[in-house]
């Protein structure tokens, strides 16, 4: 018995150390939505290469858990999908708002459908339960099957306000939590439609043309494709940490932006033609 | 005046200080689990209420309203937080599992304690304790491989809904009621076997009027029991269910439950907002329903005790 304590205690002990030593030096803790996470995580990643006592650590959650958290001071850095004034029970005048990338959202259907091209008007009328077929829209007579990302989810809220411009509601529908699952749903299901940020296509799922336009980095810069959104990276204004905004204009820099950015489906900001501010406007950038 | 007898009898032994130091260990590791227990209560009460007292829902239109969507206002002004389609979709998967799980546990209770013997149970026993080790995330992600897919070839639409839920939930809570029942089935005294055949019952009488009957609360409790552990269940119902959040009309159109409406939720509300109280307010819900659940099973337990 005393032997079986003994060796309880050992092993909590050598757990405690295990993990005291994964967390010497510094930890900056990044938290928020799913989107940014994979770009977040490989900048930090090289970021830990340039400062080895530092340790970039990223998760997922969200982007209200990502606002929340970095208001309430509990992380260093919210990602989040959305502007902080858009979410509420955010404080945005107490956060610096860092766009560090611009991702575009597509929407994906079943690869056996036979839709090449929607209209925004169709994409509308689609997901606020207008159209119910896809004879409706050129392709074969079969139901369409509607699948939401989770009410307040950053990549929803984006593709609803640009598709519902007349103040359209959703039609209740299946509803999903993550990206992945979505394309895994649309890939194996008939007659599915639903929409994620362009990081997460893959072969398995058919990206329609909107408006004739197809989805690439140089149909996003210049507006032409226009379900897109900035990727934020929010810190408190009272932020005192040298790193943290060290990392910050590490992912702004040059560097990262060609290298990281654009690599993994993102579009650096600094490549953008136009600009679009918080109520929707787009401006051409001189 | 050195007296080693006196000294010892009033010295406390070393045993009486290892009891001294047994009973307060043990008393402080109950304590602690009251604490965290009456804080877990606590939190999501505190929580779960302020949907009503901060924000104006009313309780009954929480219960029984079947629009959710707790981002926005409906006509009167009013958030739209109807827990109605959750509320139904988390009994009628749980109601519809054990419906299904009962029959095949009490027959495979029956074979391995009264049938098949010592090597039977032995193959028997590994492969259900088995099936109650394996992870929920692997019986969603068969689930979302196997039985939607299954579901859509058979009865048509997407797959996703309450009968590919309930499928799920069936293979999940099965082991749990099958070795509870092997359980109570053990625990039927072998008199009363012996009488039995003495009375020239056959097997199958006498499993069916002695057996069966003397475990009745045994077997009760272990149903009940896999229905908590389905109404519970989260990550492997949201992956199968499709977490639509309307009245559910049929077996096969998506449908979504209590738990898989939080886990999905919670990452993209901010607390203190509306929507995160009311995801609070459908936790309290779940609670309440555990609570019951627990209460239902002693009260069995109590019953079953009384006639023996």
């Amino acid at each position: 018995m005393k032997k079986k304590i003994l060796g309880l205690l050992t092993l909590m002990a050598t757990m405690l150390i295990a993990t005291g030593c994964q967390i010497k030096g510094e930890v900056m803790n990044v938290v928020g939505s799913s989107a940014l996470q994979p770009l977040v995580e490989s900048a930090g990643e090289s970021f830990s290469k340039i400062h080895p006592d530092l340790y970039v650590n990223v998760q997922g959650g969200g982007t209200g858990t990502g606002l929340a958290q970095v208001q309430g001071g509990a992380v260093d850095i919210g990602n989040s999908d959305l502007y902080a004034e858009e979410k509420s029970g955010i404080d945005a005048s107490q956060l610096t708002d860092n766009r560090v990338a611009v991702v575009g959202i597509t929407p994906i259907i079943n690869p056996d459908l036979k839709v090449s091209n929607l209209t925004l008007q169709q994409l509308s009328d689609i997901f606020s339960g207008k159209i119910t077929n896809w004879k409706d829209v050129g392709g074969q007579d079969l139901p369409i099957t509607v699948i939401n990302r989770a009410q307040g989810s950053g990549t929803r809220v984006v593709f609803e306000s640009a598709v519902f411009k007349n103040g359209e509601k959703a039609i209740k529908a299946q509803e999903q939590d993550s990206s992945g699952m979505v394309r895994q749903i649309v890939a194996t299901t008939p007659g599915t439609i639903s929409y994620s940020s362009y990081s997460y296509i893959n072969d398995s799922v058919k990206t329609p043309a909107v408006d004739g336009v197809v989805l690439s980095h140089d149909t996003v810069v210049d507006n032409s494709w226009k379900i897109w959104a900035y990727e934020h990276m929010y810190i408190r204004k009272d932020m005192q940490k040298e790193r943290v905004h060290e990392f910050l204009n590490f992912i702004l820099s040059d560097d990262v932006q060609d290298n990281i950015v654009n690599k993994m489906g993102y579009i650096a900001i600094k490549d953008m033609k136009v600009e679009k501010t918080l109520d929707g406007q787009v401006k051409s950038i001189e | 005046m050195n007296d080693p007898i006196r000294e010892s009898m009033l010295k406390k032994s070393k045993a009486a200080k290892r009891e001294t130091f047994g009973k307060t260990i043990s008393f402080l590791a109950i304590a602690v689990i009251v604490a965290v227990v009456a804080a877990i209560f606590y939190f999501v009460a505190s929580k779960g209420i302020s949907t009503f007292t901060q924000n104006g829902v009313n309780f009954w239109d929480f219960l029984t309203g079947s629009t959710w969507n707790p981002g926005s206002k409906g006509a009167d002004g009013k958030p739209l937080v109807g827990a109605l389609p959750m509320i139904l979709g988390s009994f009628f998967v749980t109601i519809l599992a054990a419906i299904i799980a009962t029959p095949f546990a009490i027959a495979a209770a029956i074979f391995m304690t009264e049938v098949a013997g010592k090597k039977g149970t032995k193959i028997l026993q590994p492969v259900i304790e088995l099936l109650v080790g394996i992870p929920s995330v692997v019986y969603g992600f068969i689930g979302l491989s196997v039985v939607v897919p299954f579901v859509r070839s058979i009865f048509g639409g997407t797959g996703f809904g309450i009968l590919a839920g309930t499928f799920v939930l069936f293979v999940m809570i099965l082991p749990t009621v099958t070795s509870m029942t092997v359980d109570s089935l053990r625990s039927v005294p072998r008199h009363y076997r012996e009488a039995s055949y003495a009375l020239a019952a056959t097997r199958w009488q006498t499993i069916y009027k002695v057996i069966l009957r003397s475990a009745m609360p045994g077997i009760l409790t272990a149903i009940v029991f896999g229905m908590a552990r389905a109404f519970g269940e989260a990550l492997a119902v949201q992956m199968v269910i499709g977490n639509a959040f309307t009245v559910p009309n049929s077996l096969t159109t998506p449908a979504s439950t209590l738990t898989s409406v939080l886990t999905m939720g919670m990452g993209n509300s901010v607390m203190g907002t509306l929507s995160n109280n009311a995801l609070w307010s459908l936790a309290l819900i779940l609670l309440m329903m555990s609570l019951i659940f627990n209460l239902v099973i002693r009260w069995i337990g109590n019953k079953g005790g009384n006639t023996k």
